[in-house]
């Protein structure tokens, strides 16, 4: 009988509903106005502009506002892809993907798809340069200054030890997006460390965190320009000097990481259909500091891309202005 | 109400928790030999190990790639360099996606994302929540149509319509496809023991090699975005369905069959009018597990550019924003809920209309037609009326959600972080460590003789055979000594895993308040995608092999609870009163009566948590267990370390396949 009662109670339920309908309720219809459409005019002269977002901050910031001018000043049609980088490569040849807009390094990746496939093509420096290296926390540097020297690194060898380090010092390594030496350095440099792999970005991060939070002996790999450095601005350990080619064997590396130049890469086609997004792309450059702002307001400040990236071209027209002419 | 994801199948079909009486006393002597046995197998290993130790123990560095390696990475390139001239490309892998990615835009279209010729989908969210709500009233009863509504409009509440709508047309779309495939697979399976024995090792293989080995693949041949992750998706989704539905018609008792044949029905009828019918039900419940396993999905389809809730997480982690991806992680739970819900309760609905009323079953049909119509108009509304069509307000429930993780994990962190480095140093120096060095430094030879031996004890000649299979291919991937780290931590966390789930199981099945306390908790704790439990994980533990096992423990041990609860409760009530009556303790009575009669649920538990537990080591690769799951997400990320991270997987589905066949033989030694 319960279910009885119940059932007629939906009934009424849904000839209320019916009535509210018929009584036209109404408000806006859907496509009569312009809420909830963000197309805007001129798309026709840009038309869709795929951009690969891959997964750090950094690259966020750039691509926020390449895409934020070419929506606005050029009418394009942005479609951000979140890929890796090896996907987004890869995204060249399917067609699936025009531009990258952070690239560090990655000579495997150029060899195979600019100089083999011929898929992509190179789109200039960012402006931006990628440091890669060994950090130590901010409280660390200034209570033992000589750490940030290789030299000194085995006397604190047993403070650096950790549950996984097996009885030596523990160097962090963290993301494997980034190539890293850090096994032959150890070796070759004679450090009585073990390379210990956190896995993440993440992993790396939380880590250094807790040991600047709690005073905890932390070195580890790291790289600039990162939004996490203007929350803790860690310290970088001077290895020996980089000369070119000290890298080429990559068995019997003894010297610091290079200097990347970041650049970016666009698929062959984007770059023969003369759309005025791969000229924004090529043109786009700008610095370290410009991309740490945007990358904070992302991350520390919790702004969406499109905002942070409205804040930061408002305030700089003059830079924009430069990319578009 | 069934859990969600009880993936009784992990790997290979556990026939089910036998609770076999008192075994003889003549079984009680094998076992007492079984225990020798292996304290004489690993007495020998250990003063072999202290002569042998450090030598011949295949290490290779995280660098170094073997011949096999570099072989994978070449196959890999010229596939990629061959895609726009192989015809199997133009018209096998091409037309595929075409179809795929024509489906996944339909719903997509009438759903979540915008058309070409409207700002908004089709059917906006007031549509989507009356076609949900009547769906699952009409499938299934009214109680589950309430929790559905609730749980959609919960998505919007959060402000995370869109991306739920997503991540929902791509689990159908998945599921979809799936089933497609899976339902005639799993009869065929079902009919045939031959095909059964050749279809278990692929199934294997799809839910236990890690997605992903084959994700980067799966960009090239069918390229970026929902296509490729529907297809990921479905070879993750797809096996259980097929176990499932096989297992439903095995089960269908012979003398029915023999009933239908003696009447003169010819096969295809009764396969029409008596298996299916009668395994119904269990066929739902392979959907429910299909669906759940979807769900698993949705963050890492989101690394391939799939759109949806796992995006958010997974955008929300770069800047390691706990709060934004619990508040999309919750979506992905209250979802996976609701389904699982839903779906229950239509593979029981069938018995539940047949007990109940007539007037009821006379009432149903007008109800269920004018169910339609109230659903028809919400659905015209929310396609005409913007207000019906986009859900309004800002999602403010969702910032308080985030707000509010954010500030329970900082909490956590700042208060525990002394206390937990405590535990992780004891357990890693005390257990872990020792272990592990046993493993990786004993020459391989030694290792792969001891396992066999176990496996032969434990399990019988088949699974020594199995083993010895394994542990020469283990070898030949190139891996070994990584695959020891990895073996070490597995079997680590599956001990943890094991206590935990002892300790709640047996709670819970003596208490059915417990139960129901408890359910929703585990069922949150398998949907809640560990990205987004890893940051205070990291934060209270470092990137340490210890977190890897945290992580492992609280995805598996959901499982094992389950199950061992489940086994505690099928205990019979006589027997439970009977030893009360004799004057037992409640401890007694655990340790004497409860937990020697589940000891099939035990070992079913054992071998559940040892697959949900591997199944968590590309996770613990993220944060800091190195070994295999590092191998995998190097793999995933540099293009020449591709053909490692291949290997590493090919490990990883390896070690599964031999634990679970010496679990799984030693469960029916347990039980005969």
């Amino acid at each position: 009988m319960a279910g009885h009662v119940k059932h007629w109670r939906v009934g009424a339920a849904g000839i209320a509903v019916l009535a509210l309908a018929l009584t036209a309720c109404g408000g806006a219809k859907v496509g009569d106005d312009s809420s909830g459409s963000d197309s805007s005019g001129g798309s026709a002269e840009c038309g869709t502009f795929n951009l690969a977002v891959n997964p750090w901050v950094g690259y966020e910031a750039n691509a926020a506002v390449i895409a934020y001018v070419a929506q606005k000043d050029l009418g394009c049609k942005v479609v951000k892809k979140d890929l890796k980088e090896e996907i987004a490569w890869q995204g060249f040849g399917t067609g699936e993907v025009d531009a990258v807009v952070e690239n560090w390094g990655h000579d495997d990746l150029k060899k195979k798809y600019i100089t083999d496939q011929k898929t992509a093509v190179d789109a200039g420096l960012t402006g931006n340069k990628g440091l890669i290296g060994w950090y130590v926390p901010p409280w660390l540097a200034k209570e033992h200054p000589d750490i940030t020297d290789w030299n000194s690194l085995n006397k604190y060898a047993a403070e650096f030890k950790t549950s996984e380090s097996g009885g030596k010092g523990q160097l962090l390594d963290g993301d494997p997006s980034f190539e890293t030496n850090d096994e032959a350095l150890v070796k070759n440099l004679k450090l009585d460390y073990k390379v210990v792999y956190g896995g993440s970005e993440t992993a790396l991060i939380q880590a250094f965190r807790d040991a600047e939070k709690n005073k905890k002996w932390l070195i580890g790999y790291f790289y600039e320009p990162q939004w996490f450095l203007s929350e803790v601005p860690l310290v970088k350990v001077k290895l020996p000097d980089y000369k070119a080619g000290c890298d080429a064997d990559a068995e019997k590396i003894a010297c610091d990481y290079p200097v990347y130049e970041l650049d970016k890469i666009v698929s062959a086609k984007f770059a023969k259909s003369g759309s005025p997004a791969y000229d924004l792309v090529k043109n786009f450059t700008w610095t370290n500091d410009d991309q740490n702002v945007v990358a904070k307001y992302i991350a520390v400040d919790k702004m969406t891309p499109e905002a942070a990236a409205e804040k930061w071209v408002e305030a700089n027209q003059d830079k924009v202005d430069a990319w578009l002419k | 109400m069934a859990a969600v994801m009880e993936k009784t199948d992990g790997l290979g079909k556990v026939d089910g928790p036998a609770n076999a009486p008192d075994p003889a006393s003549a079984a009680a002597g094998r076992r007492v030999g079984r225990g020798m046995a292996v304290a004489a197998i690993l007495l020998l290993w250990l003063v072999l190990f202290a002569v042998l130790r450090g030598k011949q123990t295949l290490t290779l560095a995280a660098a170094d790639l073997t011949d096999l390696h570099r072989w994978f990475n070449d196959v890999n390139d010229s596939i990629g360099a061959n895609r726009n001239s192989n015809p199997l490309f133009l018209y096998f892998f091409n037309e595929i996606r075409l179809v795929i990615d024509t489906l996944v835009t339909f719903v997509q279209e009438l759903i979540s994302q915008a058309s070409a010729d409207r700002p908004l989908p089709q059917i906006g969210w007031l549509g989507v929540v009356g076609i949900a709500g009547y769906v699952s009233w009409a499938v299934g009863n009214w109680r589950v149509a309430l929790l559905t509504v609730a749980g959609f409009t919960f998505f919007g509440l959060q402000g995370l319509w869109q991306e739920s709508m997503d991540t929902l047309a791509l689990t159908l779309s998945a599921v979809l496809v799936a089933l497609l495939f899976a339902i005639p697979l799993g009869v065929w399976a079902g009919l045939s023991d031959r095909v059964n024995r050749i279809m278990t090792p692929f199934l294997d293989f799809m839910q236990t090699m890690p997605t992903f080995v084959y994700l980067a693949p799966l960009t090239l041949f069918f390229l970026i975005g929902g296509a490729s992750a529907t297809i990921a998706t479905v070879i993750y989704a797809a096996p259980p369905a097929i176990r499932i539905t096989a297992h439903a018609i095995r089960s269908v008792p012979e003398t029915t069959v023999e009933a239908a044949d003696s009447l003169g029905a010819t096969r295809r009828q009764s396969l029409l009018k008596v298996l299916l019918p009668m395994s119904k039900r269990t066929v739902v419940m392979g959907v429910n597990q299909s669906i759940m396993a979807a769900l698993a999905m949705v963050t890492i389809a989101a690394l391939i550019g799939a759109p949806g809730l796992g995006r958010t997480v997974v955008q929300a982690l770069q800047s390691l924003d706990v709060g934004t991806a619990f508040n999309a992680g919750l979506s992905i739970v209250v979802m996976a809920i609701v389904l699982d819900r839903v779906t229950t309760a239509a593979s029981t609905r069938a018995e539940a209309a047949r007990s109940s009323k007539n007037r009821f079953l006379a009432w149903r049909r007008p109800l269920l037609g004018a169910g339609a119509v109230v659903t028809a108009v919400l659905v015209y509304m929310s396609h005409t009326y913007v207000w019906a069509a986009e859900f309004p307000g800002e999602g403010g429930a969702g910032s308080s959600i985030a707000s509010a993780a954010d500030t329970t994990a900082t909490w956590v962190q700042d208060e525990l972080s002394g206390l937990t480095n405590a535990v992780r140093d004891t357990l890693t120096n005390g257990l872990l460590n020792p272990f592990q060095s046993l493993l990786t430094d004993s020459p391989w030879w030694l290792v792969g003789a001891v396992l066999i031996a176990l496996g032969v004890v434990f399990g019988g000649w088949r699974a020594g055979l199995t083993t010895a299979v394994c542990v020469g291919l283990l070898v030949g991937t190139g891996v070994w000594s990584d695959g020891m780290t990895t073996m070490a931590l597995t079997l680590v966390a599956t001990v943890l895993v094991m206590l935990v789930g002892v300790f709640f199981g047996v709670w819970m099945g003596r208490s059915a308040l417990v139960d129901r306390l408890l359910r929703p908790t585990l069922d949150a704790a398998q949907v809640m995608p560990p990205f987004v439990y890893l940051v205070p994980f990291l934060a209270l533990f470092g990137p340490t092999r210890f977190t890897a096992i945290v992580a492992a423990v609280v995805y598996a041990a959901p499982v094992a609870v389950k199950i061992i609860a489940d086994g505690v409760r099928n205990v019979p009530a006589t027997t439970v009163e009977a030893a009360t009556a004799a004057g037992c303790s409640s401890w007694q009575i655990i340790t004497k009566v409860q937990l020697p009669m589940a000891r099939g649920a035990l070992t079913l538990a054992t071998n559940q948590g040892l697959i949900y537990v591997l199944s968590m080591v590309v996770v613990g690769g993220l944060v800091g267990a190195g070994a295999l799951g590092y191998d995998v997400v190097a793999g995933f990320s540099q293009g020449q370390l591709y053909g490692k991270g291949l290997a590493a997987g090919l490990a990883i589905v390896l070690l599964g396949v031999m634990f679970d066949r010496i679990t799984q033989a030693a469960a029916r030694r347990a039980g005969a």
